[in-house]
Parts: C-alpha cells; sequence; structure tokens
C-alpha cells in the first residue's frame, strides 16, 4: 500500500479501505514521517468512521511535542480519535493541585505524567547529596500530587517510573554504598508502584526498562538536547507512543479475548501432513527451539485469560496426535479452547471459532505464518487483530509481545480460570464457506502459472515431490528419478508441471499431473500439490490442461483414480468437483471419468497463464 | 540536490504541516509558510532524520531556512556516509 493508493480510496470516498490501507503502511514504516501522513489523512475521513473519542492529557518536563503526531496516528489506527493536551513544561504541581487549572478543564479521560529522573529529581540524576533522603522526598511530593489528582478527576493515570542514567555518577562505587544513586533510583519507583497498587484507575509505566529494552545511548540524543531540550531520538518518541498504547488499549476496551493460532510453520516448523509428527521442528535445539519459546509465550498469555484457539489447515487426527504425542509440546490439547483443523478458508473457521466461544470477532487475534492467509482473514473480518509475523520464526515471540491487544490493567481469578471454562466444548466443527468472496480473494492475489512438460532440469523436484507430498496427492505412488524418466519415456506418456507465482513471491514447482494415454483413454496416474498451494484453483488448472491436452491427442475419456491414505482426504473431492463421474468405488480406491466430448474443465480465470500451450 | 530526496522532504514536511505537496514547493521558507513555525521545524526535522537515517546537529537545524536547504542538508549526510 502506497500514499498514492491511500489519497485514490480516500478520493474515491473509500473512508475503511483507506484506513485499512493506511494500517499496513504504518506497520510497514512505523516512522514520524508515516504518522504524519496517517494524522493528516485520517483528518480527512474522520467524519467517515466510526471512531471513539479520547481525551489524553500529558504532562510534561520534556520536549514531548513530537509524540504527539505518533501517539495520535496509533490511536486513529485502533478506531480512536485522540485529543491531546500537552501541559507546560515542569508545571506538574500547579496543574495537579489547582481544580482550576486547564488540565481539569480540559476533562481529560487519561492523564500520563511524564516526567524524566533529571527534572523530577535532580539530585537523583546528579548522584550527588543525600540520595536516599531525596528519593523519599521525591516519593512524597509525587503521592501528594497523585492524591490530590484522585480527590478532583477521575480519569486514569499512567505515571511515567523514573529512569536510571546511563552511568552512575560514582562510577562502579555506586554499588558499594547504602547511599547509591541506583538503589535511590529504584527506592523511588518502587514506592511509585506501591502507591498505584493501592490507588484506583493509577498505572505505572516503566519508563527505565522501556529505555533499556532499546539501550540507554541509542535513545537520546545528546546535542538536540543541550540546544533545544529534545532529548530522545525520533525513533524513540515512537517507541514511548508505543508504549502509551499498552496502557490506551486496555483503557479503552481494545483487547483480544482470543488468538486463534496456526500450527504448521507457526507453533512448530515444518509441516506435519508431509513431514510426520517426528520430522517437524520443536524442541531444545535450533531452529525448533524459536517455536517452543512461541509456546511458551502463549502459555504466559493464556495464564492471563486470554483463549488459546486452534485454526489450521490440517488433518485433525494427525494434528491432536502431535498436540497429544509430541514430546517437546510445550502446549498441549488441554490448553486450547477450541479447535479447528480442518481445509476450510480461515474467516470462515474464525468465524465459527467466534460463535463456538460466543465472544465477538472484534475480540480475536490471529496468527498464521503465511501473509496469503493473514491478508485473506484482514479482507474478510477487518474486526480481526491480524498479528504480522515475521518470515524469521526467531523473531516471532517478539512481534506477538509488541502487540498491544493482550495487555491488561488487572487480574481476576475468573480470569486465570477462563481457559478451564471452556474445555468441555471442543473439536466441533461446522462451518459454512461463502465461495463468491473466496473467489474475489484468489482473484485478489494476481496468480501466474508456468505449465510445462517434464524437463531435465526439473526431474529432481518432480520425483521429490512424488516422494514428499502426503495431503493433495491422489494415488501418493512414489517415484524415484531414474524411475520418473522411464515413465515419461514410455509411449503416451505425459509428465505435466506446474509453477505458481502470487504478488507475494514465487512458490516454485508445486504441482505434478502424470497420465499415460492408451487408445481413446486418458488415465491421470498422479496428480498432487504441495501444500503452499492448496485450495487455490491450481488443481482446476491442471486438470483443464491435461482434458485438453488428451483430447488433442486422440482420447475421448480422462480416468481419474483416488486412492485413500491416512493424509490425503484434501484431495478427496478432487475428480468430483470437476464433473467426473463415479466410475467405480472399490474398497480401497475409486474410480472416476470424464467424456471429454461432452464435457470442458474451464481454467480458472483468476490465474494467468503465461505460456498458453 | 537529488530529485528523489527532495520530493520526499516536500512530502514530509507537507504531512507535518498538514499541507498539500503542491503548497510547499522547493522555494518555501519559514517566512512564506506561517505554519511552519518551532514546534512544526522540529517535528519535520526528526521525521525528515527518521526517514533518511540521519541526523542533524542543533547548528544544522538553524541552516534549514527553506526546503530545499533541508533537501541539500540531507543530500550532504548521506553523501558523508557512503552507499549502504
Amino acid at each position: 500500500m502506497t500514499r498514492e493508493q491511500v489519497d485514490g480510496l480516500i478520493a474515491a470516498g473509500e473512508a475503511p479501505a483507506a484506513a485499512a490501507g493506511m494500517a499496513r503502511l504504518f506497520a510497514a514504516a512505523p516512522t514520524a514521517g508515516s504518522a504524519a501522513f496517517v494524522v493528516s489523512r485520517f483528518e480527512q475521513i474522520a467524519p467517515a468512521l466510526t471512531l471513539a473519542p479520547l481525551r489524553i492529557a500529558i504532562l510534561r518536563s520534556f520536549t514531548i511535542e513530537p509524540l504527539v503526531a505518533a501517539l495520535r496516528a496509533r490511536c486513529y489506527l485502533a478506531g480512536l480519535d485522540a485529543t491531546i493536551q500537552l501541559g507546560d513544561y515542569n508545571l506538574f504541581a500547579q496543574e495537579l493541585l489547582d481544580p482550576a487549572s486547564r488540565l481539569y478543564a480540559f476533562r481529560p479521560d487519561v492523564v500520563i505524567l511524564a516526567a524524566l529522573t533529571r527534572d523530577f529529581a535532580p539530585t537523583l540524576w546528579s548522584g550527588t547529596g543525600d540520595q536516599h533522603g531525596e528519593a523519599a522526598a521525591s516519593a512524597t511530593r509525587l503521592l501528594q500530587w497523585l492524591g490530590a489528582f484522585r480527590r478532583i478527576s477521575e480519569a486514569s493515570v499512567i505515571v511515567q517510573a523514573f529512569e536510571q542514567p546511563p552511568f552512575a555518577a560514582a562510577g562502579i562505587l555506586d554499588g558499594r554504598s547504602d547511599d547509591g544513586q541506583r538503589k535511590a533510583i529504584q527506592h523511588l519507583n518502587d514506592a511509585v508502584l506501591g502507591a498505584a497498587r493501592e490507588s484506583r484507575s493509577t498505572y505505572v509505566l516503566d519508563y527505565d526498562a522501556l529505555v533499556s529494552r532499546h539501550g540507554r545511548l541509542a535513545w537520546a540524543d545528546q546535542h538536540k538536547d543541550l540546544a533545544m531540550r529534545v532529548p530522545i531520538r525520533p525513533e524513540a518518541y515512537g517507541w514511548l507512543a508505543d508504549e502509551y498504547m499498552r496502557f490506551v488499549h486496555p483503557l479503552t476496551g481494545r483487547v483480544c479475548k482470543a488468538i486463534a493460532i496456526d500450527l504448521d510453520n507457526t507453533l512448530w516448523g515444518g509441516v506435519v501432513g508431509e513431514e510426520g509428527s517426528s520430522g517437524i521442528k520443536l524442541g531444545a535445539e535450533y531452529p525448533g527451539n524459536a517455536f517452543t519459546a512461541l509456546q511458551h509465550h502463549l502459555k504466559s498469555l493464556a495464564a492471563r485469560g486470554i483463549l488459546l484457539t486452534l485454526c489450521s489447515k490440517n488433518n485433525p487426527d494427525e494434528a491432536v496426535a502431535v498436540l497429544r504425542d509430541h514430546p517437546d509440546m510445550v502446549l498441549r490439547p488441554d490448553d486450547f479452547s477450541a479447535v479447528r483443523c480442518n481445509w476450510d478458508d480461515k474467516a470462515a473457521n474464525l468465524r465459527s471459532l467466534a460463535a463456538e466461544l460466543n465472544i465477538g470477532l472484534d475480540s480475536f487475534a490471529f496468527l498464521d505464518d503465511n501473509p496469503v492467509e493473514r491478508d485473506w482473514v484482514r479482507s474478510q473480518l477487518p474486526e480481526v487483530t491480524v498479528i504480522d509475523l515475521p518470515a524469521d520464526p526467531v523473531l516471532y515471540v517478539d512481534a506477538l509481545r509488541r502487540v498491544p491487544v493482550f495487555e491488561r490493567l488487572s487480574l481476576s481469578a475468573e480470569d486465570r480460570a477462563r481457559t478451564d471454562q471452556y474445555r468441555a466444548e471442543r473439536l466441533r466443527a461446522e462451518v459454512e464457506s461463502s465461495s463468491a468472496s473466496v473467489a474475489e480473494f484468489l482473484r485478489s492475489l494476481d496468480m501466474t502459472a508456468t505449465i510445462e512438460a517434464l524437463a531435465p532440469s526439473t526431474l529432481p523436484r518432480v520425483a521429490q515431490l512424488t516422494q514428499k507430498t502426503n495431503q493433495f496427492n491422489a494415488t501418493t505412488r512414489r517415484y524415484s528419478e531414474e524411475q520418473l524418466s522411464r515413465f515419461a519415456a514410455e509411449e503416451g506418456a505425459i509428465v505435466r508441471t506446474i509453477r505458481v507465482g502470487d504478488r507475494y513471491g514465487d512458490s516454485g514447482l508445486v504441482g505434478v499431473l502424470m497420465a499415460r494415454v492408451t487408445g481413446g483413454r486418458c488415465e491421470i496416474d498422479t496428480l498432487l500439490l504441495s501444500c503452499r498451494v492448496i485450495g487455490r484453483g491450481v488443481e482446476t488448472l491442471m486438470l483443464a490442461d491435461i482434458a485438453a491436452m488428451a483430447r488433442t491427442l486422440g482420447a475421448s475419456t480422462l480416468v481419474g483414480r483416488f486412492v485413500p491414505t491416512a493424509k490425503n482426504a484434501p484431495a478427496s473431492d478432487v475428480f468430483s468437483r470437476h464433473g467426473f463421474a463415479a466410475a467405480a468405488d472399490r474398497a480401497d480406491d475409486t474410480w472416476w471419468a470424464l467424456d471429454l466430448q461432452s464435457a470442458v474443465i474451464a481454467p480458472p480465470d483468476f490465474i494467468k497463464v503465461t505460456n498458453p500451450t | 540536490m537529488t530529485e528523489s530526496v527532495l520530493i520526499d522532504v516536500r512530502r514530509l514536511a507537507a504531512d507535518t504541516l498538514k499541507l498539500t505537496v503542491d503548497e510547499v514547493p522547493p522555494t518555501a521558507t519559514r517566512d512564506t509558510l506561517p505554519v511552519w513555525d518551532s514546534v512544526a521545524h522540529v517535528n519535520m526535522v526528526l521525521a525528515v532524520e527518521q526517514h533518511f537515517d540521519v541526523q542533524f546537529l542543533p547548528e544544522e537545524m538553524l541552516e534549514m531556512l527553506s526546503i530545499e536547504l533541508v533537501a541539500m542538508l540531507v543530500d550532504e549526510k548521506l553523501a558523508a556516509r557512503g552507499p549502504r
């Protein structure tokens, strides 16, 4: 999504689409420039959207003006129209203590107290003088102000705790003394935290942890600080706004109660349907430990009362067997409140998960490594929070930690027990799919395909596909390279391969169809697709190709055979879906026939074939 | 001055000043654009810094009297940094 596309959508009057586009644009580059763009455009389209108003007052000791656009942009993207009032430099006391102050006249919903250690407690920052006494006095002062505020206003308060200096004033001696600088600042922070726990709607933002997460030296801009009191770098204003959003989301009820999780390459590495339970990556060693870390993190979300659900395209028996039996699984079947393991589209599965758990789709987050699935869910269910996982599984947990919709301001006993409450009703799937919108989505993928005869260069890949493809494989015949080249050399043999690409990139050679023409009959020996492209009309294109080819070669009947295995349910209806008539239904296989003189298989119009043959 | 740098600077300036790109010609100065006050200046410069991954000294910020001059300073920073 580009600025031009967003402006085009705005000009066309499509405000919700423009808002969604800006969310994509901002996620790709969450910079000050993007924030300014988002704010300026949302100001144009706000009347056409349903945004909740939010009034935020920030009392501050430093230049926080650059944060305003960053915070307003993030609020807009969360469905909030934020009005932000900044206090005057270092006038906390006056504004908090005087009921007639500008602060109270503003009638804020949220008040943020953003004071830096060096401004609020200069003695602690410089590390000179009685550190212990200064910490106690600073704490008393702050708590008095907060008490005064509570007597006047019901607004929520977020207090920034106080940061440690990058270097202690006494150097390495600091820890040797009872009156050390670090200890004193920690004491002040402990007092603030304790007071917040005791009072209503008062929360502490751990500013020191935030700064250290990004690096104290990388956070600061010493030149602009000394010259114009701009103490932090542009990126840091964005990071601080992100941290504010961790409070804004739960304060405004913009949180997710459940997360729908994909399995293959999300909860574990690899595809269980292809590699089997013993082949997936999971456990203590790299790269499996990246997935183990994700599972641990999800378990901690469950402890926060967030319901874990599964939403995976897999054979249910196989997936549940891994959940139950794999030695390295952290999450077990009981950790999931509802399960959708099937071959239906994920938006339909999310709808049915929401119905089963009786919570709104706007309370659902969606975790999936596949960008196509994520875009599909985004397009069908804009109210779902779609989490953008990076391509590198090592970074999965960080990506999940950045999402503010799982933050909670407090935790009740009900929250902790929630997973148990839902445990009874699981493993049930009844889904309606809307085929019209599926076609529309497939069209949006801009798919391309190249269909070719087997070539020496593709022989190894084709043999490999016959050996490892389990799910979409009609006959599951395995061929070595040698066997494959012998097959191809036979009289009347046809081996077709298909490469598929879409706007996300090239999926490579992902489909194979092998057939033999004898007399008036063309018999399909092998029809397989890599799991990456199941459900995208590729098999229709391959069948249309072979039907046309068989007709040219004088065949009048196209014959297909389906041999059921433990894993190939996804291919079970491939012939019936394409107009084949059941020819024979036997114990170990079913035969299907298509009359080539009367029937035509139309290639899907949403795949552009780049070398029509 | 690099054309692509100038275009990006004009966009960043337009968005932070809430103007259209056409309203921010290369020759625009703090005198011709009344909305370009000192707060807007800081916001704009920080947006430019982050966009180009450069950092300006306070002295350089004072030299940014027109959009063209902002773009020229970005160019200098990028040239000094060398290709990445």
